[in-house]
């Protein structure tokens, strides 16, 4: 039984792993593609807004398929390598361009959401619009963002399992060799591994929002 | 030579003439009242004033020099337009100001900025020094000594519009422009709003003030300009343009505010 554990444990690590670099680059992408999207270029939002439509409108699922299958079957040749790894490595991507575009419309509605006359304030006080961003609006956003960014992030370490779709051996794939052998407490075990890490997720966010407390927008 | 001179300026929003052909001009240390009823223009010409908005036509000077001309556009290079806002400072209705920083802070923020932007690297701890000494006499010029470390959300309404007040003071602007400063506040927290504005009179402050108080404009105001349909109907010192209106609009606006209060 201890290696059953054990190993589940280790490929949780993959889900860990997927959940951590996704967010490291989905957050800032987010960011760029949000402000693309509120882009005074027109064509520039126009673009933006039609590739966001489609990436949240078709399954996380084909989008892992589509990044790991299509150079390939396109001549691009492997760009993401050969093996373990490059089924990795295009799972990732595909996961960071799935949230980003997910984070984006939740930047999009918090930067929205602050009031014009804070932007206004920093402009009749000589501030640069970089300035003003940064020194007046973001922190506004972050605190008003923070409880659906908590509600995408938890969704995330859940959706890790779906790389299983181009057999990353990730916790829930595992599990289910030990039932195809006849064992199934560790596909039900799984579920232990995600209340926990679920758990720790909502402290954080608790803490965060704690954090943010000492001022009201 | 007046400090500021504003001349043929319009403004249309699509179909809507909201400013047609506004000319003033305001002496340096006099205060000029704005008064009309609401969608005369008046929060308009204030905005383009402070660059918030860009005017279709006519030009704006502050002390001889051209800082808005519509019809050249080198003066209306954005990097530029930066630094002319400077000249005025805006007191808004709604007060504005930054929920997550203290009063210090509302104060410090942009000096601080511009400070840094300047490039100096000796002695940035003195200049910040020097700036907050500066932020706290102007706090205690608003009669608010002790809530530097309040946060916006903790204080009322009057002290939150005297503070945005010692903010805009505190770029030192040449012209400062105030937007209903009391039209937000309680009927009981105007009084130290409009005081603070009094005292600021008193020290000759330049000032622009678009204002439906009345009676606060015909006490601190120089001169008085009233606003009707995107222009300027009369204008002339207060007990003139008060006591005895030369136009019939100013007569009806002035009547229908005395039957209202």
């Amino acid at each position: 039984m201890s290696t059953i554990v054990s190993r589940l444990v280790d490929s949780f690590g993959l889900n860990v792993q997927l959940f951590f670099l996704t967010l490291l680059f989905s957050l800032p992408l987010g960011l760029v593609i949000a402000l693309c999207a509120m882009s005074r270029f027109k064509p520039l939002a126009l673009v933006t807004k039609t590739f966001v439509w489609i990436i949240r409108g078709t399954p996380l699922m084909l989008q892992v398929i589509i990044i790991f299958f299509a150079p390939g079957l396109l001549d691009f040749g492997a760009p993401w390598g050969s093996g373990a790894s490059a089924r990795f490595t295009a799972a990732t991507i595909a996961f960071i361009i799935n949230y980003a575009c997910y984070f984006s419309e939740i930047f999009r509605g918090g930067i929205q959401g602050v009031p014009l006359g804070q932007t206004e304030a920093g402009q009749v006080l000589g501030m640069t619009r970089t300035q003003i961003f940064f020194k007046v609006t973001l922190l506004q956003v972050i605190k008003r963002i923070l409880p659906a960014m908590s509600n995408e992030v938890i969704t995330l370490i859940k959706d890790t399992s779906l790389a299983r779709i181009i057999s990353i051996k990730e916790i829930i794939m595992m599990a289910q060799e030990y039932t195809a052998q006849g064992l199934i407490w560790p596909l039900f075990s799984t579920g232990i591994f995600f209340l926990v890490f679920v758990g720790l997720l909502t402290v954080l966010f608790a803490r965060m929002e704690k954090k943010l407390d000492y001022f009201r927008v | 030579m007046p400090i500021l001179e504003v001349s043929g300026l319009s403004k249309r929003f699509g179909t809507v003439e909201v400013l047609k052909g506004i000319s003033f001009s305001l002496e340096k240390g006099h205060s000029l009242a704005i008064i009309g009823s609401s969608g005369s223009g008046k929060t308009t010409l204030l905005r383009c004033l402070n660059f918030l908005e860009k005017p279709d036509s006519g030009r704006i000077t502050v002390q001889g020099e051209t800082l808005f001309d519509a019809g050249d556009a080198r003066t209306q290079a954005e990097q530029e337009i930066r630094k002319k806002r400077l000249n005025f400072g805006l007191v808004f209705q709604a007060f504005n100001l930054f929920p997550q920083y203290t009063v210090l802070k509302n104060i410090t923020l942009a000096r601080e900025l511009l400070e840094k932007e300047s490039k100096k690297t000796t002695g940035r701890a003195a200049v910040v020094k020097e700036i907050e000494a500066e932020a706290l006499a102007l706090l205690a010029q608003m009669g608010l000594t002790g809530k530097e470390k309040a946060y916006p959300h903790e204080l009322s309404g009057g002290q939150q519009q005297r503070v945005a007040i010692a903010r805009a003071l505190a770029l030192q602007p040449k012209i400062l422009c105030f937007d209903e400063p009391t039209s937000a506040l309680d009927p009981e927290l105007t009084g130290e709003v409009l005081r603070v504005v009094r005292g600021l009179a008193q020290r000759k402050t330049t000032m622009v003030i678009v204002t439906h108080e009345m009676a606060f404009a015909r006490d601190v105001a120089d001169h008085v300009i009233f606003m009707d349909e995107g222009q300027v109907v009369e204008e002339g010192p207060p007990h003139q343009v008060f006591g005895s209106p030369k136009e019939e609009r100013t007569r009806q606006f002035l009547a229908r505010y005395s039957s209202e209060n």
